[in-house]
């Protein structure tokens, strides 16, 4: 999967808890949570949508390394390819 | 026989306008069971009926006009019995602009006790995929009623696009407002040069903006009222919740994320419970006296997307486990965002949490959602030196505070019961 088609699925995880969210406006080093005003519910919802869209579990340590777009696509390229 | 009348969800709630019957004539009703949707100032709200029967005549149709709260909409016949076939001479239903009646009867006030059963809770819903334009599905059967939320119907009939042509983005294919908006969209693209255009609805971003004026109106008749009415009085204290965040990471690290808790459901049972201990903070000022529930239904404020918040009622929160609480408030997070609650989730609540740590507070002194009794907040969970057993040691703790009605409660108890909050928080494996 390339970093491409992983930052679709990410997006699209975003925009189930960010309905607002336009893809093109994101900075990829914006924080989200900052950016789309995202709570501690919605970041929960979002981590479920990536675990179900990419089949990978997150652990809860690992929460603090996802929060931008680009650590994200990041993080789950190197999980997918550890598969 | 009975009138079905346009219920108050809340005490902000003056009016209403009918969204769409989702009973039929003729159709019998469970207790409980959605029966319509109504739009409120603040949210589209899926009504129960509060008795079972038989939807008999449907007194007001769908439209866009405000109607008062207690004008009749339809009349429901006793369980068992027959619709009655239509005569010849039967009117057919008010549009909404002649449906206020003369001497509207008066309106049915928030239960003070559940009139429906707690709704079943349905399953976190999943994840919408993003919204691509909707693809034209093949025609649904005559008669099936087709998924579709609320407002992708309202918004439906407003451009005149057939939900019956629609295929679904949303979960289980439900039809949601970006497929309406989609293919209305598109219909217009391709409207033939010089036909002229109906008459402009109001733009999306104008529709936000006027719903978002009507919610501000709504709680700011609600919020003067409290302040107007309620003799407030604020208590405070700060909680060591190091063992339960210890003890809630443990839990969590053995759970996929699908199974995890976050540290508000922890909060949010410690209250109920703590309510249970302290019976004169959950219930309703009315009549000129305390009326304490039998029932602890926390009323979780949730802020919107776009502005604004509603507070609907986790019900029973003293009585579920911790992993069901957090799948039920889940639920209702999701759902109160997407607004699709349910009229007993805004009728029912018997006090408010609400939790502004996340946006940095550190406490927050909230004001009563009339007639309720109280109100609970909490802070930012923070890192702070703390003195124990005579030793200095880092420890994360919240501000837990208190609004309460003086003409219910004292500060004395007040104290009580936040202190129960701590003592309940300091064996959260029990909660």
């Amino acid at each position: 999967m390339t970093n491409e088609e992983i930052k679709t699925k990410v997006l699209a995880a975003l925009a189930a808890v960010a309905p607002e969210l336009e893809p093109g406006t994101l900075a990829p080093g914006a924080n989200l949570r900052d950016e789309l005003d995202i709570d501690s519910m919605d970041a929960l919802n979002f981590l479920v949508g990536l675990s179900k869209a990419f089949g990978i579990d997150i652990p809860e340590a690992d929460y603090r390394k996802l929060s931008t777009l680009d650590a994200i696509v990041g993080y789950v390229a190197a999980r997918v390819g550890k598969r | 026989m009975a009138e079905f009348l346009l219920p108050k969800l809340g005490a902000d709630m003056s009016r209403g306008r009918l969204v769409e019957w989702v009973k039929k004539p003729g159709e019998r009703i469970a207790r409980g069971e959605v029966i319509a949707v109504i739009e409120t100032d603040k949210a589209n709200v899926e009504v129960e009926a509060f008795e079972s029967g038989t939807l008999e005549k449907v007194l007001v149709e769908p439209g866009d006009e405000w109607l008062p709260v207690g004008t009749p909409l339809a009349v429901i016949g006793a369980a068992g019995a027959e619709a009655p076939a239509p005569s010849a001479g039967e009117k057919p239903a008010r549009k909404p602009e002649a449906a206020v009646p003369a001497a509207a009867k008066p309106a049915p006030e928030a239960p003070r006790v559940p009139a429906v059963p707690p709704p079943k809770p349905k399953p976190p819903s999943k994840a919408p995929p993003p919204h691509a334009p909707a693809v034209p599905a093949p025609r649904a059967a005559e008669g099936t009623r087709l998924p579709a939320s609320p407002v992708a119907r309202r918004r439906a009939a407003e451009l005149g696009v057939d939900l019956a042509t629609l295929r679904g983005t949303g979960p289980d294919g439900r039809i949601v407002l970006a497929d309406v908006e989609s293919v209305a969209g598109a219909a217009v693209a391709k409207r033939p040069a010089g036909r002229p255009a109906p008459a402009a609805p109001l733009t999306a971003a104008e529709k936000a903006q006027e719903k978002r004026a009507r919610m501000r109106e709504a709680i700011a008749a609600a919020m003067a009222r409290s302040k107007r009415e309620i003799p407030h009085y604020y208590l405070g204290t700060t909680i060591d919740l190091t063992r339960a965040m210890a003890w809630l990471a443990s839990y969590n690290a053995e759970r996929p994320v699908t199974e995890r808790m976050l540290y508000g459901v922890l909060l949010l049972k410690a209250v109920a419970a703590a309510l249970r201990e302290y019976p004169e903070l959950n219930g309703f000022w009315t009549e000129g006296r305390a009326q304490l529930a039998d029932s602890v239904h926390l009323g979780v404020a949730i802020s919107l997307r776009g502005g604004g918040l509603v507070a609907p009622a986790l019900h029973d929160a003293d009585k579920l486990a911790l992993p069901e609480l957090m799948r039920r408030l889940q639920d209702l997070v999701t759902r109160a965002r997407a607004s699709s609650l349910r009229s007993s989730e805004m009728t029912d609540a018997t006090v408010t949490v609400t939790s502004l740590g996340e946006r940095g507070v550190e406490a927050v002194y909230g004001v009563i959602y009339p007639p309720q009794l109280a109100l609970v907040g909490f802070g930012k969970v923070v890192t702070r030196p703390w003195v124990a057993d005579g030793e200095v040691a880092p420890r994360e703790v919240v501000t837990a505070t208190l609004s309460a009605d003086h003409r219910a409660s004292d500060g004395h108890r007040g104290a009580l019961f936040l202190d129960a909050v701590d003592r309940l928080l300091q064996e959260p494996e029990k909660l």
